[in-house]
């Protein structure tokens, strides 16, 4: 309730970032703008101008534009030049018409709403007039390089969050702990790599490591002074799972007055600009996410499948008992896979901070799409996990072709209540667990 | 000293005012679905969301009587305990969780969105739906009063007053509910279900009701906290208030009539006096500037709860009242 404010603030921050452009802009909507050109007016009066062009055709050339008083008269009467920009001195201050003739456009590309706009031009002012277009790639023709297009950044976020939730499954796993505080590691390694990052003034990748190590230490601590303890006194699991819930709130609020409502990016990589891979566009940030993501899960994998505490970890998640009967030490077995989960945690709140910028609550809102994820692969599975969240990253990406761009996440929860209803022990979980 | 007091009074308003009437409801209702029956529903804001919005659309959007939104309110809660009841209550504990949580987050993104605006007014809200309700105060509700030190507008006092009343009823009837056949069946469901489904129980459907009934209880939760600020705002209701709920139900005691009310208003009076205390100290320079500026002081409560949560949980789960073999619940 009291923070109802920040949060708004937040949002409106968050609409200018260049990923929620690029996302609503070249990407989703395909939606080609009239842009404002900056003042390179030759005449000390009134102007009107623009610039006529879409992401996919670009600058259209020789497009009639007229402009009329309100009253009716015609002012002047221009083409766009080869840049697609037009510009028409007025006779002073007032209401004006701008309209395009619009069966000059070329093929493929359409209005995106009125052919005309008026404007209101003050005292020598030089006033932008934007014409919406639209290059076909909204509509049918081009759904199927969109939907390309979001299945690529559908895993890309979906990889992102297969990485911090196997971490969440392996905890659940070997504990029988459902942690809601998992999301707080993922903020705590974002916000640790952006302070190292931004006001250390360290290489990217250098506090990228620096914050995994963080995330690791906050993992041991996690189990070291609180769950081990708990366990110890014989603490029933949803008194923990309620005490894990005062953890997220305790460490949430704690990262907002510590670091604040704001959002901020990190520094010193060149990945703002968008590739153009033909039915796709990536960042290169975008890019090296996926691969680090790809290769830290593949080496995850071989840990969990060849080494000997990778083995520990999948026979204490089957059956806890069984494995310390046989000689593992459980706890350092427990101890491992919370180090293990911190650092995959912090990772993925770096990249998530890389493409989505650093915010307090960043790691609660992931956390939702980690349980779809998590639940969707079945609960206590490192490959479920994985499984799962890649699913729960395409399908919230893709959905944005049919809900709009804002509710996608309610999407991915829904999604999840219908994973309960279908197949509750998830894709790769025992039907034994769920009971 | 005269800061102390004047904190005090504020602190003391705010344990008897709508907002801790609002966490009462909500923790009643918690407690009938965690407490006695032993379900982990972490979305119970939603309710009160649905509750709160129910009024609001129905008088400001529809144009409907308050006393129909209210049944709009309920009804919608009924519907919301149904729908995330039916696949999840056959399940273990923290599917429940897990569903109720994420569907707290998706409701509350889905009202504040773009496309949701027509009827919720997105982000900003809705507003000036109470004037029925206000108007039927039997005392002049333009005028303020001062009670013990502290100020009310009449329009405030009305809402406490209904708001208590309903917390009075809402009370008895768990009371009443919990003596009775069912509810002792319900305490059993928690204690050892496979014992209850031997004896021939269906406890799906027992496990239904309980959520149900929290559910209605949070929505009446919810209406207060609608009538009470005048505007129904998605945003005010963050998930994190559930768990200011819960925080009020294990101070006061789970599993106790009286625990989730008595915790709502000691867990205001502690908040409120915290706020006030710390703004205070702040102003005056005792806790410097750069380490705490009053900015911060807001989300400081939730610090406390979360903090007090955990502590609670791990030395004293039964609270106040409760009693400890009551509230020592496994999920496996």
């Amino acid at each position: 309730m009291t923070h109802a404010g920040n949060r708004a603030r937040r949002h409106g921050r968050r609409a200018g970032t260049p990923v929620v452009v690029r996302l609503l802009l070249v990407l989703t909507f395909g939606l080609g703008l009239a842009a404002l050109t900056p003042g390179i007016a030759s005449a000390e009066g009134e102007q009107v101008a623009g610039t006529l062009q879409t992401s996919r055709s670009g600058p259209i050339e020789g497009i009639g534009v007229t402009v009329t008083t309100t009253a009716g008269e015609d002012v002047d009467e221009v083409e766009t030049d080869e840049d697609g920009r037009w510009a028409v001195d007025l006779p002073g201050a007032g209401q004006y018409t701008v309209s395009i003739d619009a069966d000059d456009l070329p093929d493929g590309v359409e209005l995106a709403g009125e052919a005309s706009r008026t404007v209101t031009v003050d005292d020598g002012r030089r006033q932008a007039v934007i014409i919406g277009l639209e290059d076909g790639s909204r509509g049918s023709g081009g759904g199927n390089i969109q939907a390309v297009q979001l299945l690529v950044d559908g895993i890309r976020f979906g990889l992102l969050i297969a990485m911090a939730a196997v971490g969440l499954s392996l905890i659940f796993g070997t504990t029988g702990l459902t942690n809601f505080a998992h999301g707080e590691l993922v903020t705590i390694g974002a916000v640790a790599g952006w302070y190292i990052n931004v006001s250390g003034g360290v290489n990217l990748i250098v506090a990228t490591v620096l914050a995994m190590v963080v995330g690791a230490a906050v993992g041991a601590l996690n189990e070291l002074a609180l769950w081990r303890p708990l366990r110890r006194r014989g603490t029933g699991l949803i008194a923990a799972l309620v005490v894990s819930i005062g953890l997220s709130l305790l460490l949430r609020y704690l990262i907002q007055i510590v670091y604040g409502g704001r959002s901020s990016p990190y520094q010193g990589f060149s990945g703002g600009r968008a590739v153009d891979y033909g039915p796709f566009t990536m960042t290169n940030a975008d890019l090296a996410s996926v691969i680090i993501s790809i290769v830290v899960l593949v080496l995850v994998a071989v840990m969990l499948q060849r080494t000997k505490i990778g083995k520990a970890m999948r026979a204490v998640s089957d059956n806890r008992d069984l494995a310390a009967s046989s000689g593992i030490d459980v706890n350092r077995v427990i101890l491992v896979v919370w180090m293990m989960g911190g650092a995959l945690a912090a990772l993925g709140g770096v990249l998530l901070g890389l493409s989505d910028q650093v915010q307090w609550d960043m790691g609660f809102r992931l956390l939702l799409l980690m349980f779809a994820g998590v639940t969707l692969g079945g609960l206590g599975t490192a490959y479920g996990a994985l499984v799962g969240s890649l699913i729960v990253g395409v399908f919230v990406q893709m959905s944005t072709l049919v809900i709009p761009n804002d509710v996608k996440y309610v999407g991915g929860l829904l999604l999840l209540i219908v994973i309960l209803v279908i197949r509750p022990q998830g894709i790769l979980g025992s039907r034994a667990r769920i009971g | 000293m005269a800061d102390l007091l004047n904190a005090l009074a504020v602190a003391g308003k705010s344990a008897l005012g709508f907002q801790a009437i609002f966490f009462a409801l909500l923790a009643i209702g918690i407690n009938v679905q965690f407490g006695y029956a032993g379900l982990l529903n972490f979305g119970q804001i939603a309710f009160a969301m649905l509750g709160g919005f129910g009024i609001a659309i129905s008088v400001s959007k529809w144009g409907l009587p308050f006393w129909v939104g209210v049944l709009v309110g309920l009804a919608a809660a009924v519907v919301l305990a149904l729908l995330l009841g039916l696949p999840t209550l056959r399940l273990r504990a923290d599917y429940l969780a897990i569903a109720t949580i994420a569907t707290a987050e998706g409701l509350r993104l889905l009202f504040r969105s773009v496309s949701a605006t027509p009827v919720t007014n997105g982000t900003r809200g809705l507003s000036a739906f109470n004037t029925d309700f206000i108007a039927l105060a039997p005392w002049n509700t333009s005028q303020r009063y001062s009670i013990l030190g502290t100020s009310w507008s009449g329009g405030e006092l009305w809402v406490a007053l209904v708001g208590w009343i309903l917390v009075i009823l809402g009370s008895l009837l768990v009371f009443a509910l919990m003596r009775s056949p069912w509810g002792r069946v319900l305490k059993s469901i928690r204690e050892d279900e496979d014992a209850v489904r031997a004896l021939g129980k269906n406890v799906y459907v027992y496990k239904m009701q309980a959520l149900v009934l929290g559910g209605i209880f949070g929505a009446l939760g919810g209406m207060v906290y609608a009538v009470g600020t005048g505007s129904a705002v998605p945003d005010q209701y963050q998930n994190a208030n559930t768990f200011l709920a819960y925080a009020a139900l294990i101070l006061g005691g789970a599993a106790r009539v009286l625990g989730p009310v008595i915790g709502s208003m000691i867990l205001l009076f502690i908040l409120q006096f915290a706020d006030t205390g710390l703004r205070l100290l702040i102003s005056n320079g005792i806790i410097p500037e750069d380490l705490l500026s009053s900015t911060d002081v807001a989300q400081i409560r939730f610090v406390l709860v979360g903090l007090g949560l955990m502590l609670l949980l791990i030395f004293r789960p039964q609270g106040i009242f409760g009693d400890r073999r009551e509230v020592m619940l496994d999920a496996r």
